[in-house]
């Protein structure tokens, strides 16, 4: 069970709110009846799939088709050449600005390949059978090129270029040859060299991270069907009807109003679908076939073909002085960006000192492209990397100064009126609690046995705002319609009515939450940056508020008095004009007179969502070393976070918890293992190795509650923050169970066996 | 007059070494207009790739927020999520 | 190519259809029944998303061939509950907030139905390695043992 550390005059007089109900979509979750991104069908549907490089970098000297479209059976074949060749630009759809031009050749190469797995060609058969027949007959020449993956070897002067008109940004002046260095972005406080010089210690190191998958369960998976008026339709699993909208429109050269799109059910995502692959393949494949095409990825092209985060190196330098005041910390970060730019080493430049106090900083990160897939966003991207490199160097500092761990971040703790590092003042930030939650916790001073360890780490992540829209429809019998444009990817779909239900004062039964399609609700962004409770939460909160103070009129009206003399308690319409001696009026008695009072009750809100708080998380992991094998095994696992409000406790502990396993495969099992030709050898789930139920213990979060006065309910983001404090928490307790500091991820038992060799 | 300073170094190559502006705006979107006019291309770079933390609290896409003479302005990259 | 017609019991009601030498049972059961419970994670048996009961025994449907499943009794997520009456496990998973994005739940649910049936009092250890074939990036699993072992516990209740 969770410890809530309690605001008692905030929670006062919640009757929902904080309360833990059956999700609605509950039942059809677990009887196999909800839908997913492949459950889905249309009449006469064709079955679409990718023919894919074999090579990590090539160029495309041809591609013949001709085989292929005469097989029986096949309906349509698309290339490059059916897709129009956009101009490098930057458009925000998704979850900050893309550049589609580089979504477009990610989708489907064109020139040149850039990974292996990277889409050639895409067919649409009457089968699988056919359809894996058509992509053989499919011929297409390489030039095979040197390919570079590993992020140092690709910054190298001499390494393999991926992009001829690459050149650096963010330097002093432009570079005048190309390069795999997309950007460099420097963040610096105060005056670095004068940190270092009156510091009495001072630690150093240089720690790697290998790319992981985001590992959703659920394949990528759409249906689409492009009519013969040129109207689309789309179902796809993903994080965002809207972001495929857009995307597919601008990859395709068509309207955004031409294209409709249902969210599936979706198995997972954790950013990883916040972008399309499928989708506008399927539309251009149907487009030529004249009939919907149905595309399922297998897990190996998942593996393949879909953003991985950034494997990269990190190297931390940090000085003190005695008694643990951090004076200078200098980090460089260099990421793998995969095939295109965009690593997410912009965030975890941001984040890597967020938690901490320091005067004089710099934060270097290089963004670099890499022949490896294209990366994409993964829980808190970049944020749990850097963390890894700076929490083991806190960890290393606390050991060199004798200090406790817990002590010296509590010294160094970032808190209300102090300069993040990247930048502006924190405000109503809950940091000291979460490390007073820890310190305070039993798990902190249980005993430990031989070959056992414990560690610590904290993380932060920003949490995002953003555009929302939510609309709130009242039923003839006083039931209510939450309607949000968020894909449910944790349990938030249940928040949001929740919400609407605390406000409206009803029961929570009575009030059904859908995620509707792009048609049938107004434009949010998509569900991602831990900003759906806090942002959409905050347009379903809206527009309940709106009904009510329609309802308090309406009430007004039928009791002829005036509308401030109407308040709205549990549920129903009170008269405080003490002259008039009549009963309330509930929900559903104004509901059943709706025609009379001035028509439907409804309300719709749409927003954009700003002053999302920044949350913060204190983690304590214990390890016991199996000295003769290298295994490691966590044994128990306590972490404290900071999540403003929890509208659903059970939701909140379970995205902490999710967070945490994830962090430990990460810092444990998982990376991508690349052969000499640049092709990934462990693609499948046997060989990339997820944490499975018997590796992990239980997971104890603590939900602290610091309340974001910006959101009516006091919520704050939750899903990213739990996967930052992790890497770092795993491999400062292997440190004290071994004695040996780990700096290279993941702790395989090889690595782990040859430290102890070493020792 | 509002005091302004942008967090990192993306603005670079609209602002040179300039990192700290002082704008007569009291809107973000007055803001945005005057660093453009100061800096061509940097207001456009503000409204699309940054976020804007005004004391404290972040925004993003928040042209009419107001700005007043003692509001800490902070422009940082925009931020996404996974 | 000849179809091989097959002739299962499925959720206790008789069942036919169709299948390629290749196709697998999941594939069957999903495309040519419509039972689309039984999910594709990963297609090599290693993420338990498949999960069925044939014959009593869990199985990946993914690694079983549809010709194979002839004359065999078959249960899938869309049998577990009585009419409308959820099972103890579904109604614990559900009451315990077990499950996130719900795509590895069909496949837990059966697989935890067979250990239950096998071990009606399995403990924490037990029940964490029974699951270790079934996958869950969401929950990091604390939340789904919980509710298997208090549905076990509910079970023997029912049993007594």
């Amino acid at each position: 069970m969770t410890d809530v550390l309690d605001r008692p005059d905030a929670k006062a007089g919640l009757k929902v709110v904080g309360t833990r109900p059956v999700r609605p979509d509950g039942a059809d979750k677990v009887t196999g009846r909800a839908a997913f991104g492949a459950d889905f069908a249309m009449p006469g549907m064709l079955v679409g799939k990718i023919k894919r490089s074999p090579h990590a970098h090539a160029r495309i000297v041809s591609i013949d088709t001709k085989k292929a479209r005469a097989l029986i059976g096949v309906k349509a074949v698309v290339t490059a050449a059916d897709f129009p060749d956009l101009a490098s630009e930057e458009y925000e759809a998704g979850e900050g600005a893309a550049n589609m031009r580089d979504l477009s050749l990610n989708c489907m190469a064109r020139e040149k390949v850039l990974y292996d797995g990277h889409a050639v060609a895409a067919v649409a058969a009457t089968s699988t059978a056919i359809a894996d027949q058509a992509l053989d007959l499919i011929e297409v020449k390489y030039e095979v090129l040197p390919h570079v993956i590993d992020v140092e070897a690709a910054m190298a002067p001499d390494a393999p270029l991926l992009h001829a008109h690459l050149f650096t940004e963010g330097l002093e002046a432009r570079p005048d040859k190309p390069s795999n260095i997309a950007s460099r972005n420097q963040l610096a406080r105060g005056d670095l060299d004068a940190g270092f010089l009156v510091a009495d210690v001072i630690v150093e190191g240089r720690y790697t991270t290998a790319a992981v998958h985001q590992g959703y369960i659920e394949p990528h998976a759409c249906v689409a069907a492009f009519g013969a008026d040129g109207q689309c339709q789309v179902w796809s699993s993903s994080q965002g009807q809207f972001m495929v909208r857009t995307y597919c429109a601008k990859v395709l050269g068509l309207e955004s109003s031409d294209i409709r799109v249902t969210p599936a059910e979706i198995g997972g995502g954790f950013g990883g679908k916040t972008t399309v692959y499928l989708e506008p393949l399927a539309l251009a494949l149907s487009r030529q076939a004249g009939a919907p095409v149905k595309m399922v990825m297998t897990r190996e092209e998942v593996f393949r073909a879909t953003g991985p985060t950034s494997g990269a190196v990190i190297e931390v330098k940090l000085a003190a002085k005695a008694d643990g005041t951090l004076v200078a910390a200098d980090v460089v970060l260099k990421y793998q960006a995969g095939a295109f730019p965009g690593s997410p080493v912009g965030p975890g430049s941001m984040t890597a000192l967020a938690c901490y106090d320091v005067p004089n900083f710099r934060v270097t990160g290089f963004d670099v492209v890499t022949n490896s897939p294209k990366v994409a966003a993964y829980r808190a991207p970049g944020a749990p990397i850097s963390a890894f490199g700076v929490e083991s160097a806190i960890d290393e500092l606390a050991l060199k100064l004798g200090m406790d761990p817990i002590a010296l971040r509590m010294k160094n703790a970032v808190r209300d009126g102090v300069k993040a590092a990247y930048g502006p003042t924190f405000r109503y930030i809950g940091y000291v609690e979460t490390l007073e939650a820890i310190q305070n916790h039993p798990h902190y001073r249980a005993p430990l046995g031989p070959n056992q360890g414990r560690g610590v780490a904290v993380g932060f992540w920003f949490n995002v705002g953003g555009e929302s829209t939510a609309a709130v429809n009242i039923g003839e019998d006083g039931t209510a319609t939450v309607i949000t444009g968020n894909p449910d990817i944790g349990g938030s779909r249940v928040s949001m009515a929740m919400m609407a239900a605390e406000v409206l004062g009803l029961p929570v039964e009575k009030v059904r939450p859908i995620v509707a399609d792009t048609a049938s609700i107004g434009f949010s962004m998509l569900t991602g940056g831990s900003r759906t409770t806090f942002a959409t939460g905050m347009a379903v909160t809206q527009a309940a508020q709106k009904i009510v103070a329609d309802l308090e009129r309406r009430a007004a009206q039928i009791w002829e008095v005036a509308a401030d003399n109407v308040d709205w308690l549990d549920g129903a319409a009170v008269c405080l004009d003490a002259a008039k001696a009549v009963p309330d009026l509930t929900l559903a008695s104004l509901a059943a007179q709706s025609a009379r009072t001035g028509g439907p009750i409804g309300a719709q809100v749409s927003l954009t969502a700003q002053g999302a708080g920044p949350g913060f998380g204190a983690h304590i992991c214990d390890v016991e070393v199996d000295p003769e094998t290298g295994h490691v095994t966590v044994l128990r696992y306590t972490a404290a976070q900071d999540v403003g409000r929890a509208i659903h406790p059970a939701y909140v502990e379970g995205q902490i918890q999710g967070g945490v396993a994830q962090g430990i495969g990460w810092a444990l099992n998982e990376e991508y293992v690349f052969d000499r030709d640049g092709r990934m050898e462990n693609a499948g789930f046997l060989d990339y190795r997820v944490p499975v139920a018997s590796d992990l213990p239980m997971i104890e979060p603590i939900i602290v509650e610091v309340a974001n006065p910006r959101h009516p309910f006091g919520a704050k983001g939750v899903g990213e923050v739990p996967i930052v404090p992790p890497l770092a928490a795993v491999a400062n307790a292997v440190r004290a169970a071994i004695g040996v500091r780990m700096t290279d991820l993941p702790l395989s038992p090889p690595k782990i066996r040859a430290a102890i060799d070493a020792r | 007059m509002v005091h302004i300073v942008a967090a990192g170094s993306g603005c670079r190559q609209y602002t040179g070494d300039a990192v700290e502006f002082d704008v007569e705006a009291d809107t973000v979107r007055r803001m945005i207009a005057e660093l453009d006019a100061r800096f061509p291309g940097f207001g456009d770079h503000i409204a699309r790739r940054m976020a804007i933390a005004i004391d404290g609290e972040i925004h993003q896409d928040a042209d009419g927020a107001t700005l007043g003479p003692g509001s800490e302005v902070y422009l940082i990259p925009r931020i996404g999520g996974g | 190519m000849t179809r091989t017609h097959v002739s299962a019991t499925v959720n206790g009601d008789p069942a036919e259809f169709l299948s390629d030498p290749g196709t697998t049972l999941l594939d069957a059961l999903r495309d040519e029944l419509g039972l689309t419970g039984a999910k594709e994670g990963c297609g090599s048996g290693d993420c338990g998303a498949c999960s069925v009961i044939v014959d009593g025994r869990l199985v990946c449907a993914c690694l079983m061939l549809a010709a194979e499943a002839e004359g065999r009794r078959i249960e899938t997520i869309e049998g577990m509950a009585d009419g409308s009456t959820l099972h103890p496990l579904q109604r614990q998973f559900l009451e315990h907030a077990a499950l996130q994005c719900g795509f590895c739940t069909p496949g837990m649910l059966v697989a935890t139905k067979a250990l239950l049936d096998a071990n009606p009092d399995p403990t924490e250890s037990e029940t964490r390695y029974w699951l270790a074939g079934n996958l869950c990036r969401c929950t990091g699993y604390d939340k789904v043992i919980r509710a298997v072992m208090d549905a076990a516990a509910e079970l023997r209740q029912v049993r007594v």
